[in-house]
């Protein structure tokens, strides 16, 4: 009986901690937003914006995505890798000082956000190599 | 026992949970290489425009319609809805049917989608390189998704290329 009692309870919390609320969801308020940016962030030197979107654009291609949409004005470009599952990310390019360009990558894998270091490293590397530069740390 | 089997539970709860992205979601695969080669074709010029737009009107001559566009990138996306229904497991349901399985569901409809990059190559810049990526979701008669992946079929990108070389002429003639 009080076995059958604390599963029941076990398995209610599993499942309560399990739903987030909707301001939850929609802010993703969980993840830090400093952490976060220093894991989505690399500088390069360099200063070519418009060199820099098409080589991310490269970049993406090569690694499977197909573009979604693209502006150079704002530095923004968005792709979907479909393989059996969905993996949608939106890259920003802009300036940092006079001398450099902050590169920030975000995920979203099926219906979750990526926050993982990992996969952002294997990203940067697979930019660095097109880019034929080296990625700083942002902070 | 019971200790094991409420462990068991909650292991199998926190699996269920969390989905994490494949590892080699971001690498660069061993294929990656040969499929930029068959994706890309480049053509002697410096008019990027006139590239993009022979592009555009590829697209639709293959029944796409434009998403999105960004000129001062070279990116053109564009995507259409067909049936996806094909012989062979239609004539699976109904043999199932008839042996009396019940209604199995079939694919019925996909989305496509394409996209093109332009990119100016070459030391002078004097060549433009165009890169296609095709993909597709398919949905089952039941709505679920039975199928998303990239179409990677050499014919595909073969025959792409050849009707562009064609519409890169059109529209030199104005057609």
């Amino acid at each position: 009986m009080k076995t059958k009692l604390s599963l029941l309870l076990v398995a209610l919390v599993v499942f309560l901690t399990g739903c987030a609320t909707t301001q939850q969801r929609l802010l993703d308020s969980e993840a830090s937003q400093v952490q976060l940016r220093s894991i989505q962030t690399r500088a390069f030197d360099t200063t070519d914006k418009e060199k820099t979107l098409r080589t991310v654009m490269a970049t993406l291609q090569d690694l499977g995505f197909v573009l979604d949409k693209a502006d150079a004005t704002l530095g923004t470009v968005s792709a979907t890798k479909l393989k059996g599952y969905a993996l949608r990310m939106t890259v920003t390019v802009r300036p940092r000082g006079t001398t450099q360009l902050l590169v920030r990558a975000n995920a979203q894998y099926n219906v979750q956000p990526v926050t993982d270091p990992e996969p952002y490293q294997q990203f940067f590397a697979a930019l660095e190599k097109a880019m034929f530069l080296t990625a700083h740390q942002a902070d | 026992m019971k200790k094991f089997l409420s462990i068991f539970l909650v292991g199998a709860f926190l699996v269920a949970g969390c989905q994490t992205i494949p590892k080699d979601a971001l690498t660069l695969s061993p294929e990656s290489l040969a499929e930029r080669q068959m994706q890309t074709r480049k053509y002697e010029t410096k008019d990027e425009g006139k590239i993009l737009a022979a592009c555009a009107g590829l697209l639709q001559d293959m029944g796409f319609n434009i998403d999105e566009s960004e000129t001062n990138l070279g990116l053109i996306t564009a995507s259409k809805q067909r049936s996806a229904e094909n012989a062979g497991q239609i004539v699976t349901a109904v043999i199932v049917a008839a042996l009396g399985g019940g209604a199995m569901a079939v694919d019925k409809e996909q989305k496509m989608r394409a996209s093109v990059v332009t990119r100016p190559i070459g030391d002078q810049e004097n060549y433009i390189a165009v890169r296609v990526t095709f993909q597709r979701i398919v949905w089952n008669t039941q709505g679920q998704v039975t199928k998303s992946e990239s179409i990677i079929d050499p014919a595909v990108y073969q025959e792409f290329f050849d009707k562009l070389s064609k519409a890169i002429f059109l529209e030199g003639q104005e057609i």
